[in-house]
């Protein structure tokens, strides 16, 4: 008995253990390994032989930290995941409380209205609003008086769809969140002559608290790491340029000019930054969400 | 309870089991087609391409010859097909044979990635005109592929919105700019061009055509100059029209320049001689409707012009039989009977001499041209190309960036020219390229 009772945790951890070795600590540790080194040529760098890669310890941090190109795009990125968090989890969370309460109409119709943009893959949705927005094929271009595609119009135009693509999910994980609540405690409140809108406010909303939080933390880690949106629609304008996301830079650094060494270092950067802001976040609100539990 | 327990291990155990088992088939995977190879003695030979209908060229060759097996693997093309390659090559299991672009021919030499094939290359070297050659041995001893297509580059334009404008076809760019004005004076949502900041390829063949040498070798070293002179007249040449407003800045090939060509608002397109292809698939609504012309020159009397895009056949630095690929590439693109199913099945204009010969229909969309081959190997005869770098890759994304931003608010091309040339100098210094002064 005592044999068995010390394997048999080791062999329910294998599975999690292998996977996690495999599939995530060996990548970062390989990427940690590239951004230490670097390839260097010698003379025209064209023969055999005249590239070798080198040990070059924090150069690439270094040079990463001190391009000012990486710090732009995180102020453009920053800028729009102010704009999609705030709209798309507001609209999420206005969407989620209209469809859960009492007196709505074709409910199961608009929920599955609402998340079906969640269902098209992000690069169909981007190609389908960049077509939109070009401005000699669009029906819409001239409805706002601005070119969706312009400079002032770009980061609106590139939440829009991020928002459009993102809201069916947020609002679906808080709209279940919501069933779960008990029916008694809005009976309690009715009894006690609290208004629809104060049900929501101050008894839905507070229990909703940590779902929201969850959604929050999920959808910063996703907007930093916008992407697909400005890929796709870099071909089409002119206003976006290689380097335009954090992201795009490694990607830039990488398959691009072919410098997969930088890439590697970036890459770590904006891990780390990633984590700071998500930890952050849950740091600063943890005392509000999760106080009683 | 115990039961319970006894259960959950038995469970975790099959989990483990399939998990290990995964992985040992996924170890094998790779080596079988290596334990394979030796049983049967054919050689088997893969090769990126994005050539229209290679496989059914590549049919007629494994038809021909049983022992040398090979498949054809359709690319994207362009940057992204390079990138796959470089990537592949430094995994370990790149192709045996890819179609490599010129530009993107020294990237490829400076990753080791292609191989030397100079002894099967040699015997047909005369086949190839000289400058076409020095693409492939970069002015090296080595052949690092055999020359497939090439791009001499000439002017597309609308024939019957010349004449409806009432303006004759521009002989200098002088006389280019001057129609311009004249087109978008007449119809201000009508553009003769438009400058693409997307296509540094088209940019760099017409740098060509003006005399610029954006690379070169001098002795051990390498000389970057993308902003002499010639490139720098040409930069703002253009940057000028697009801050008159007098030319377009829509980048090529995208929907709303597909828009323009099928509605007619763009009147003329600088391109390679390639362009039946692109034009008949973006835009089929103006079929029969464009001719050709010499490119404008920048001195009249002049007969000058630049090569957009043509590709190569290189054969892979890992690829374990050279010589098969090598023996492949060569028929490829030198035999007589694969050179016409590489104009007929391909559309390509050959880079052996004797390829031209094999052009005579002219290609559907140009049927109101009946001589179209004729005419534009003479305006694609004067064509002057430059050694390309060995990091292309960074001076294109350079230009797109910079030219991007240029284009959009209308401010100096020869600065956004000279912020290319900066990457591209500090790219190679990074690296530990030698430069010279």
């Amino acid at each position: 008995m005592t044999t068995r009772k010390s394997w048999a945790p080791y062999l329910f951890l294998t599975p999690a253990v292998t996977l996690f070795a495999l599939f995530l600590a060996l990548p970062i540790g390989y990427t940690v390994y590239l951004s230490l080194r670097r390839t260097k040529v010698s003379g025209l760098g064209l023969g055999k032989g005249s590239k070798r890669e080198i040990f070059v310890g924090l150069d690439n941090y270094v040079a990463a930290i001190g391009d000012g190109e990486l710090w732009a795009g995180w102020l453009r990125v920053l800028g729009y995941a102010v704009l999609v968090l705030a709209v798309m989890l507001g609209l999420a969370l206005v969407f989620a409380l209209m469809l859960d309460a009492a007196r709505v109409r074709l409910a199961r119709f608009s929920r599955i209205a609402i998340f079906l943009p969640y269902a098209v893959p992000g690069v169909a949705a981007s190609l389908m609003w960049g077509f939109l927005y070009l401005p000699s094929v669009s029906p819409i271009s001239e409805l706002f008086g601005v070119a969706p595609l312009s400079q002032s119009a770009i980061v609106y135009s590139m939440a829009n769809v991020a928002v459009w693509g993102g809201t069916g999910f947020n609002m679906l994980v808080l709209y279940t969140n919501l069933r779960a609540i008990s029916q008694d405690l809005y009976q309690a409140a009715r009894i006690d002559g609290a208004s629809e809108l104060q049900i929501a406010l101050r008894i839905k909303i507070p229990i909703l608290a940590p779902a929201i939080i969850l959604v929050t933390v999920f959808s910063i880690i996703a907007t930093i790491q916008v992407f697909t949106e400005p890929t796709t629609l870099r071909p089409l304008t002119n206003t976006i340029s290689s380097t335009w996301s954090p992201l795009m830079k490694i990607y830039r650094d990488a398959f691009v000019t072919g410098d997969l060494y930088a890439a590697a270092a970036t890459a770590v950067v904006i891990a780390g930054i990633s984590l700071v802001l998500s930890f952050g976040f849950l740091r600063v609100v943890k005392n509000h969400a999760f106080g009683e539990a | 309870m115990q039961m319970n327990r006894l259960a959950a291990v038995a469970a975790a155990a099959t989990l483990v089991a399939g998990c290990s088992s995964g992985g040992a088939q996924q170890s094998a995977a790779p080596s079988s087609p290596a334990a394979s190879s030796p049983a049967a003695q054919k050689v088997a030979l893969t090769y990126w391409n994005w050539v229209p209908g290679m496989d059914k060229i590549v049919a007629v060759w494994n038809t021909a010859h049983p022992d040398i097996q090979v498949t054809s693997s359709t690319q994207a093309g362009g940057d992204d097909s390079a990138t796959k390659f470089l990537t592949a090559a430094k995994a370990g299991n790149p192709p045996d044979l890819v179609q490599a672009e010129y530009q993107a021919l020294p990237s490829f030499v400076a990753a080791e990635a292609v191989a030397d094939i100079k002894p099967a290359a040699d015997p047909v070297k005369a086949q190839f005109s000289e400058g076409i050659w020095g693409l492939v041995t970069l002015g090296t001893d080595a052949v690092y592929g055999i020359p497939q297509d090439s791009g001499p580059m000439l002017l597309y334009y609308r024939a019957d919105l010349f004449k409806k404008y009432g303006i004759a076809v521009p002989k200098t760019w002088q006389e280019y700019a001057d129609a311009a004005r004249a087109v978008h004076a007449k119809d201000s949502k009508v553009y003769l061009g438009t400058f693409s900041s997307k296509d540094p390829g088209s940019f760099a063949g017409l740098a060509q055509q003006a005399g610029g040498q954006w690379w070169s070798i001098s002795g051990e070293a390498w000389k970057v100059a993308i902003n002499d002179e010639p490139t720098k007249k040409l930069a703002d040449y253009w940057g000028g029209l697009v801050k008159e407003g007098v030319i377009d800045s829509m980048p090529y090939f995208t929907p709303e320049w597909n828009k323009a060509l099928n509605d007619g608002k763009l009147l003329t397109w600088p391109s390679a001689i390639w362009a039946p292809g692109p034009l008949s698939s973006n835009a089929p609504k103006a079929k029969g409707k464009w001719a050709i012309a010499q490119l404008p020159q920048w001195n009249a009397g002049e007969n000058f012009s630049g090569f957009w895009g043509g590709s190569a056949v290189s054969v892979s630095a890992g690829s374990k039989n050279k010589e098969a690929a090598a023996k492949f590439a060569t028929w490829l693109n030198s035999d007589p009977e694969a050179l016409a199913l590489l104009v007929k099945e391909g559309s390509l204009y050959p880079a052996a001499t004797k390829g031209a010969d094999l052009l005579s229909e002219p290609p559907a969309y140009f049927s109101n041209v009946p001589d179209f081959w004729k005419q534009a190997a003479g305006f694609g005869a004067g064509a002057r190309g430059f050694t390309f770098g060995p990091n292309v890759n960074v001076a294109y994304n350079a230009f797109k960036d910079a030219f991007d931003k240029a284009a959009l608010n209308k401010t100096s091309f020869s600065g956004a020219l000279q912020s290319v040339q900066d990457a591209t100098v500090a790219d190679m210094t990074k690296s530990g390229f030698k430069l010279a002064q």
